[in-house]
């Protein structure tokens, strides 16, 4: 087990600068997720990680170890792929056995035939197949030991793919978005068993997704990438409420964050569509910015507030969007409504109709021209603007 | 498919009227030669066409085959060069088309060209310049003649290249983390995925080889080293004249291993065929 740091890694293909100088520090035992679009360089990272790759510059230390030079078998980190990478011809159990036979026998131990009668041979050849043996009994595949690849079904090559990472019993796994070959619901599935094994191995994981409901539901933390450059790395948690950029907070969270244009008064206070929000930026006095809200930190009212009308209702079950026209803004904001058990809350009619919309200013976030984040705080009188919802959430 | 069936069922006997005959008509020669090799001589020129001989004579024809010449030891000589060829051939192409596939370094595409620009070169052309660097070297009439030319057969190259192109990245990465070395990652890795690919080239290259008269014919002249082809012109040559009953049953002889090999591998061959759009 091991930490990862990395120090200003770049890296270009031709004339394609990749990787920007990207500097990040994976705590021993983490679960870090590497989460961007795709093409914004985290793949790429992962594979210098690994050692597929060579950096143009910068450099990496696993442990206590400078790992320039060394060969990606030698830096003893398992990898899972996102087409699973399995081996056609050999079974489960020998696929999941590869790493071992690579590293505790030599070649002639591992010739077919001769390979039994040498010495020492027999005692390493029943360690390697206890060690199969228990992470397939972990991976719930100890059924499956004699198939062939061919024969299973994506979630039990998925699980094939991650013993054989497991036996190898590394300094830290990296995974290439090992579930977007799965189906959805499988996805959901793997998802919390992967984050179970995680807990289970306490060894260090960094997890390539561009599916930011992974990278939210798994991590310790989160690394947002874009276009070769981490934009923050942070928790799930204030990667979600406290976006550093405005790219991060379109990224992440689905339906995607409502930005609406603010204004910044000479004293601070922020007004948004010219409805003060109460709260005062600490930065930017006297300019233009975006706001920030989450579907969840609007909702409906009776008082004062942003007038619309519902032009889509989304019912999802659990929650419901609405998707509400506010003159003064080009795109609907996205707003999320607590369903009701009496379905009262879905009804056909309310599409088209008129809404007044509040939010919760606790919840907003607010980005400058350039897309970065200001510090806020709340104005000094609470009560400039009555609310009845303060609690909420 | 009830209501499709008659149709389709009146489809296919009218295509195969259509193509039987053209079938027979590539069959014509090579039943012709069965039929002769168990003839005797008396029937074999006969000015009306007897189809199934009068007098069956195919024990005498082929163990005439046999006997007259060293049937048996041109056989083996074949059987030795076209092995050797192939097994050298894969040896060389599979590494080759490894790096030409997977590897990336400075040069890979113009290598990749003038390999497909060896795909041009006739055997013909090089035959003189080939069999004269063999007279300086002192090896001609020898088996390494026969197999050392045909060991690096661009073809395979090829194949194999345009085949290992479709073997997933990931499958050779996940090889070298697990601790493969790269000419084990051709071994242990790439082979197995590509057997389909190697036995087709096999195929083909075992019945060029095998079936060979141009450059054995240039490049031995002592009998003990005569391929299969070679073997079966020695019956014309013989002083009493040309004993056409022997020469079929010889020819029907040298055939039969590659007729055998290709049922063996029919479908292996034609899954090769199909999958690399070659013919």
């Amino acid at each position: 087990m091991a930490g990862i740091e990395l120090e200003g890694i770049r890296k270009s293909f031709g004339p394609t600068a990749v990787l920007k100088g990207v500097s990040l520090a994976i705590a021993d035992g983490e679960f870090l997720s590497l989460v961007g679009p795709s093409g914004c360089g985290k793949s790429t990272l992962l594979r210098i990680i690994a050692g597929l790759e060579v950096q143009d510059a910068g450099r990496i230390r696993i442990g206590s170890r400078a790992v320039e030079g060394i060969a990606a078998s030698a830096r003893n980190l398992a990898m899972v792929f996102q087409s699973y990478a399995l081996y056609p011809h050999l079974t489960v159990a020998e696929n999941i056995a590869v790493p071992l036979r690579m590293r505790r026998l030599s070649g002639l131990q591992r010739l077919p035939l001769v390979g039994g009668l040498l010495p020492g041979s027999r005692r390493e050849r029943a360690a390697i197949d206890a060690a199969v043996r228990s992470a397939a009994e972990i991976l719930d595949i100890g059924h499956l030991l004699q198939r062939k690849p061919a024969q299973l079904s994506g979630g039990q090559r998925q699980r094939v793919a991650v013993g054989r990472a497991l036996v190898r019993e590394p300094e830290a796994f990296l995974l290439d978005e090992p579930l977007s070959n799965l189906d959805a619901k499988l996805r959901v599935h793997m998802r919390s068993e992967i984050a179970g094994l995680h807990r289970r191995l306490a060894t260090t994981f960094v997890y390539v997704t561009h599916d930011q409901a992974e990278a939210m539901t798994m991590s310790d933390r989160i690394a947002v990438m874009l276009d070769g450059e981490l934009l923050q790395v942070a928790t799930p948690h204030e990667v979600y409420h406290r976006p550093a950029d405005r790219r991060v907070a379109e990224f992440i969270g689905s339906p995607k964050i409502n930005l609406l244009p603010a204004a910044i008064g000479g004293d601070g206070a922020v007004t948004l569509l010219g409805l003060p929000t109460g709260r005062v930026a600490l930065e930017g006095q006297g300019q233009a910015a975006l706001a920030g809200l989450r579907p969840e930190a609007l909702h409906e009212t009776r008082g004062r507030g942003l007038a619309g009308r519902v032009v889509h209702l989304e019912n999802l079950g659990s929650e419901i969007f609405l998707h509400v026209a506010v003159e003064g803004l080009e795109a609907p904001l996205v707003v999320r409504r607590e369903p009701e058990p009496d379905g009262s809350h879905a009804a056909p009619r309310l599409a088209d109709g008129p809404v007044t919309l509040d939010f919760d200013a606790r919840r907003l976030v607010l980005f400058d021209r350039q897309g970065r984040a200001l510090p806020l705080r709340a104005a000094p009188r609470q009560d400039a603007r009555p609310r009845a919802e303060a609690a909420h959430g | 498919m009830s209501a499709g069936r008659p149709l389709s069922r009146r489809g296919a006997v009218l295509r195969h009227l259509a193509l039987a005959p053209i079938a027979l008509f590539a069959l014509a020669p090579f039943l012709w030669m069965l039929l002769t090799s168990i003839k005797p001589p008396e029937e074999i020129f006969l000015d009306t066409i007897r189809l199934w001989p009068q007098h069956f004579y195919g024990l005498e024809n082929y163990a005439a085959a046999f006997t007259k010449a060293p049937l048996g030891r041109f056989l083996l000589n074949g059987a030795v060069v076209t092995a050797s060829i192939f097994l050298l051939q894969a040896a060389v192409a599979l590494p080759a088309a490894y790096a030409l596939a997977k590897l990336r370094f400075r040069g890979r595409e113009t290598v990749f060209a003038l390999v497909l620009l060896c795909l041009l070169i006739p055997p013909q052309a090089v035959a003189v310049p080939l069999f004269l660097l063999f007279f300086q070297l002192g090896i001609l009439n020898s088996y390494a003649a026969l197999i050392v030319p045909f060991t690096i057969s661009v073809f395979g190259i090829f194949l194999m290249r345009q085949f290992f192109r479709t073997v997933p990245d990931d499958l050779v990465d996940a090889a070298r983390i697990d601790g493969i070395s790269e000419f084990g990652i051709v071994w242990r890795v790439m082979l197995p995925t590509a057997l389909p690919a190697l036995t087709a080239f096999g195929i083909f290259s075992v019945v060029a080889h095998w079936n060979d008269y141009f450059w054995p014919l240039i490049a031995v002249n002592a009998e003990h080293l005569y391929t299969p082809p070679l073997g079966v012109v020695a019956f014309r040559n013989e002083e009493a004249g040309t004993s056409y009953g022997p020469l079929m049953a010889a020819a029907a002889i040298i055939i039969l291993p590659l007729v055998l090999l290709f049922l063996f591998a029919q479908r292996r061959f034609i899954e090769g065929i199909t999958f690399t759009g070659m013919k």
